[in-house]
């Protein structure tokens, strides 16, 4: 009951085919259905699979939680980043025909950079959101996680009604 | 002909399906639903795509069809066996016949 051998197997097949499958969305936005925002959700997707099956602990040693903080940020940054450069090269506001020289690639590189933006911000916010749910209770003083030992007898000690 | 083939492929991958759906009303406790809901949707949609596959003919298409169907053929039955595993963890005892009993 506590190894979980066949979801372990079918996760770890699974989580590089989504995460293919969100960097196909992704790019694949300018010509089709798709974007950053879908992209950035089947990413946190992703890793909430791998934290469910393979524990929070595991799973932020994966990806760092101060990295997700730096991420969220960035992602808004690169996107007024783009809108703030059109500004300085003589467009309005998210312009992105002046851009490059031919207006086309101007619009291909603007979408292109905006996209990635918000693919970064949304996975990187949706990961926060769902560590910080699992993790609450599961903390030490200082919110750092604890290990995985601690936590299980924390929780035993629960069910026996002690502190 | 590919053509026929490939309508009775979607009309009894459609066929499975409503008898997953039918047991998953029908049946009585948690996993006897999930056997029918797990089994026959899996078989149901297995079925479906590759009448859809009959259709698209060699094209990229086809390759993104094996795609979702390889998908299927892993998420449906382990979601099904993550689902019975929390079921049995969480206490939930399968129903059983009265002389077993």
């Amino acid at each position: 009951m506590t190894h979980h051998f066949i979801l372990r197997v079918i996760t770890k097949l699974l989580i590089p085919l989504i995460l293919l499958f969100a960097l196909y969305v992704q790019f694949h936005g300018d010509f089709g259905p798709g974007g950053g925002f879908q992209a950035g959700v089947i990413i946190a997707a992703a890793l909430v699979l791998y934290a469910l099956v393979f524990g929070l602990n595991t799973a932020s040693a994966v990806i760092k939680e101060w990295v997700l903080l730096v991420l969220i940020p960035l992602g808004v940054l690169i996107y007024a980043g783009v809108g703030v450069a059109s500004l300085l090269l003589g467009g309005n506001y998210l312009d992105y025909n002046v851009l490059a020289h031919d207006p086309v690639h101007g619009q291909h590189l603007g979408i292109l950079l905006v996209e990635l933006g918000v693919g970064m911000t949304v996975a990187a916010v949706l990961t926060t959101i769902f560590f910080a749910f699992a993790g609450r209770g599961h903390r030490d003083a200082n919110g750092n996680l604890l290990p995985h030992s601690a936590l299980s007898d924390e929780i035993r000690n629960r069910k026996d009604g002690q502190p | 002909m590919i053509n026929f083939l490939s309508w009775v492929l979607l009309l009894s991958g459609c066929f499975c399906v409503l008898i997953s759906a039918i047991g998953l009303i029908r049946m009585p406790d948690l996993f006897t639903r999930m056997h029918a809901a797990g089994v026959g949707d899996t078989l149901g949609a297995i079925l479906v795509i590759a009448g859809l596959m009959l259709q698209a003919g060699p094209t990229l298409l086809l390759a993104k069809l094996v795609l979702i169907m390889f998908f299927l053929l892993f998420t449906g039955p382990t979601a099904c066996h993550a689902l019975a595993k929390a079921a049995l963890a969480g206490g939930e005892k399968p129903l059983l016949d009265d002389n077993n009993q």
